[in-house]
């Protein structure tokens, strides 16, 4: 009765787009400190999610219980529909793919051989094939090389196939761990602080890949501290303190949470005058 | 020793130290027609005036080398050209002339030993020392040459094909004259003079030239290497002795190839290797006809390796599948254990203390020879008017097994499987989160290495007549492991090459073998010192191990491009 109509129309297409990913009631706890606590997060199928908080909220942690890095100590996250497998790898074969805060490469194999190895689930080659040659062996090899140097042009790092990963810049290897990632066929992408150490240039970039990602269909969910970036990109933000959602909602309504702007630069009005520490919190948003 | 005589000094005498040094390069010529030695029991008879022994002619060739390398350079930089450049004249002969000087007192020292004291070494003895000093003085204080760029010269494909031909002939031949030097001494000089050469092609750029040669006829180099090693028999005149050796260094490789495809392509240490082998060798020896085997089961021989792999690889995936979520240090425990599990138990399996399968401590003798494809492994034939003995028909059927294991080394490696095994070496946590199945390839590895040292067991069963437990002790394990890495880790060439050495050097030399543990550890030392990836060093494991090196990296990364040609999926072809 009480509920206005464009509420009630957003509901219902919320409900109309799937709901991919459900995570309910996720707690994770080592030993006596809980980083995650009780967080509830659900993603659509094309939808951007943006996951802010101070250091130490408990964000990255978070990722990991949803990709099957580690096991929650309560609560229940299921993926399309199905409750989340156990094992990373098999999370992958579900669809779901990350990047990782720090970049992790393999760093003495090529661009080209990185981006093949996230193929490794969507392909079937065995051994058999392999030893002797077959030609499931041959076929897949050709087919996983273009797809592989598609996806390289689609990240926007054309010509460096053959480049070893440790040799390329570091933005460039930020976009070849999302090219990476995108190779396992994801329906959900992860992305730990893709933006970290970037210039507000490469940033832009980023953004741009970000949303041609999300034009093809998938579902990001994405830790960020540059809350301009954050801002722009996303649907809705979440914003995790102490391990906790302190608030979830579209953008504008996160931005200007009294809240969310205590939970980063400390309360404004708290007497005596504002000491010089509050400052260095503000530098992180 | 690049740095201890300023450039100045180099450049200003430059013109004295070549002639002092070609000087000690015509000494040493010189002294090849001197005896080096009083008697003629040392090396192979150095004594004659005017008459030079086949290893003093191999000395000669070292010396004429420095000659020319020190003399060529003087007809001046327009007449020479791009030969000039290309080419790391002042380099090589600083590198000549230290490798001959070596050789030369190895076989001064050898004499002297040999014969009873410094007495018995005659004035060509000591005039080749004399020269190699002055050379090797006098050439560091030529100016260094840049690095040789010869690899970047365009050949034509004839030329790199008969090299490559003529190549793998001196390899032949070099490998039987080795072989064939009874006298330790003689050994240690020859030895020593194939490392001199090879230092020096490698530094004069002839090896740059011929690695690029090799990548762009890697079909013609494949062939032509085993179409010597089959030749080789034919090099003995029957001779048991060395092809017996030859068999067991092919045993030994074919076993460190398999071990190469855990601790090389997926970075697992296993230490207790040998048991894969001891369990093929078991197998097929209790499924012969031997009297004193159990069993009444003598299936063809095909069907026993097959047998022989499958058991071990079911020992592969038995320790493998409890024991490969752990990794690194706790991983090699377990296989240590698992390695003398092995052979207690093979001990007990004798009636007594188990059910009598091997008949414990006394093995299973009297495994009479293979008859197999129609045809007995122990009589011996003539082909071509020589006589082809036994073991040389088990060198040739191991020849096979090698060729097997080579290309399901290879063609493993350059896959999805082998792309996921670097990827675990690389940052299996990484690994696990792209979608790899980590364990399963790290078993299959386990499971297929297995397979492989049981079948080169089955057929060391027969080779060796009896199989016993004490065979399999941690001691070969160890000499395994030892092989792949002083060899090169991941590498087919490095591991051939380090199973050699290794195999070979305590059957050639007698008085080595009471020391060989001593001389391998401090070997193995050193080269964890100087060079961690081995003789023969993968461009990616090189990488590992040398992480700092940007110019490196640059540099394989180009050899990666290059050698990708020949990996391309498009081009229709059976690599090896």
């Amino acid at each position: 009765m009480g509920i206005p109509v464009e509420e009630a129309i957003k509901q219902v297409q919320t409900m109309d787009r799937n709901v991919l990913l459900d995570a309910r009631n996720v707690t994770m706890q080592f030993g006596g400190l809980i980083a995650v606590n009780d967080v509830s997060l659900q993603v659509h199928s094309g939808e951007i999610v943006g996951l802010i908080g101070p250091n130490g909220a408990g964000k990255t942690t978070f990722f990991n219980c949803l990709t099957g890095l580690y096991k929650p100590t309560f609560g229940t996250v299921t993926f399309d529909g199905k409750p989340l497998p156990p094992k990373p790898r098999m999370v992958v074969r579900e669809g779901m793919a990350r990047t990782f805060q720090n970049i992790r490469l393999f760093h003495n194999m090529t661009a080209i051989e990185n981006v093949m190895v996230g193929m490794y689930t969507r392909t079937h080659t065995s051994a058999i094939d392999a030893v002797f040659r077959l030609p499931r062996h041959r076929h897949e090899e050709i087919a996983s090389t273009r797809r592989a140097q598609e996806l390289l042009e689609f990240v926007g790092l054309t010509g460096v196939g053959d480049t070893l990963s440790r040799n390329l810049p570091y933005g460039d290897q930020r976009r070849l761990e999302i090219a990476r990632a995108l190779a396992t066929e994801p329906k959900l992408l992860l992305l730990d602080e893709p933006t970290a150490g970037m210039n507000p240039q490469e940033t832009r970039q980023a953004e741009e890949l970000i949303f041609k990602i999300r034009d093809l269909g998938l579902a990001v969910l994405v830790i960020e501290h540059d809350m301009r970036f954050i801002f722009n990109l996303c649907d809705r933000v979440s914003c995790l303190v102490r391990g906790a959602v302190l608030v979830e909602g579209p953008g504008e309504v996160v931005q200007n949470d009294p809240r969310v702007i205590e939970a980063y630069i400390g309360s404004p009005a708290t007497p005596p005058a504002p000491t010089t520490d509050s400052a260095g919190g503000a530098a992180d948003a | 020793m690049n740095t201890v005589i300023p450039d100045r000094i180099k450049i200003a005498y430059r013109y004295p130290a070549r002639a002092v040094g070609a000087a000690g390069a015509l000494l040493m010529l010189v002294s090849i027609f001197l005896p080096w030695a009083y008697g003629t029991a040392a090396l192979d008879d150095m004594s004659y005036y005017g008459a030079p022994s086949p290893l003093q002619l191999c000395f000669g060739v070292l010396a004429l080398t420095v000659l020319a390398l020190l003399t060529i350079p003087l007809v001046g930089k327009q007449r020479l050209g791009k030969w000039a450049k290309v080419l790391a004249w002042n380099t090589t002969a600083k590198t000549a002339s230290i490798t001959a000087l070596i050789t030369a007192a190895i076989a001064v020292t050898s004499v002297a030993v040999e014969l009873g004291g410094l007495l018995n070494v005659e004035i060509g003895g000591w005039l080749v020392i004399f020269g190699g000093v002055a050379a090797v003085a006098s050439t560091l204080f030529l100016p260094d040459s840049p690095e040789p760029s010869l690899d970047e010269v365009k050949s034509p494909k004839w030329l790199q094909i008969l090299a490559i031909v003529v190549l793998m002939a001196v390899a032949l031949f070099a490998a039987a004259f080795a072989l064939g030097q009874v006298d330790a001494g003689a050994f240690l000089t020859f030895g020593s003079f194939l490392v001199a050469v090879v230092m020096v092609l490698r530094q004069f750029g002839v090896f740059g030239w011929l690695g690029m040669a090799a990548a762009a006829n890697n079909r013609v180099l494949v062939i032509s290497a085993f179409v010597v090693a089959f030749l080789f028999p034919f090099t003995q005149n029957g001779s048991n002795a060395n092809m017996s050796i030859a068999a067991q260094v092919l045993i030994f490789a074919a076993t460190a190839l398999g071990l190469n495809i855990v601790v090389g392509l997926v970075g697992l240490l296993d230490l207790g290797y040998i048991a894969f082998l001891g369990a093929g060798a078991f197998t097929a020896a209790v499924l012969s006809e031997s009297a004193y085997s159990h069993f009444n089961f003598h299936p063809p021989f095909i069907v026993t390796v097959l047998i022989s792999g499958l058991v071990a690889s079911l020992l592969g995936l038995i320790i493998g599948a409890p024991t490969l979520r752990v990794s690194g240090d706790y991983l090699a425990i377990v296989t240590l254990a698992f390695g003398e599990i092995f052979r207690i138990t093979m001990n007990n399996l004798d009636g007594n203390d188990g059910p009598d399968i091997t008949n414990g401590s006394n093995g299973i003798p009297d495994i009479p020879d293979l008859n197999a494809f129609g045809f007995n492994f122990g009589q011996p034939h003539v082909i071509l008017g020589i006589d082809i003995g036994r073991f040389a028909n088990y060198y040739w059927l191991m020849l096979l097994v090698i060729a097997l294991i080579i290309v399901v080394f290879t063609n493993l490696n350059h896959s999805r499987i082998g792309r996921g095994w670097v990827a675990i070496r690389e940052d299996e946590l990484a690994a696990e989160a792209m979608g790899v199945n980590t364990f399963a390839l790290k078993l299959l590895a386990f499971a297929g290495g297995a397979f492989l040292a049981g079948v080169a067991g089955a057929v060391k069963a027969h080779h060796d007549v009896s199989v016993t437990p004490d065979q399999f002790i941690f001691l070969e394990s160890a000499f395994l492991l030892a092989a792949v890495v002083l060899g090169g880790m991941g590498t087919v060439m490095g591991v051939l090459i380090g199973a050699t050495i290794l195999k070979l050097l305590p059957e050639k030399l007698r008085f080595f073998s009471d020391y060989r543990l001593l001389l391998f550890g401090l070997l193995m030392v050193v080269m964890m010192r100087f060079r961690p990836e081995g003789i023969v060093a993968d461009e990616r494991r090189q990488l590992e191990f040398h992480a700092e090196d940007e110019e490196l990296a640059e540099e394989v990364e180009e050899e990666l491009i290059t050698h990708k040609a020949h990996l391309n999926p498009e081009r229709e072809v059976f690599e090896l």
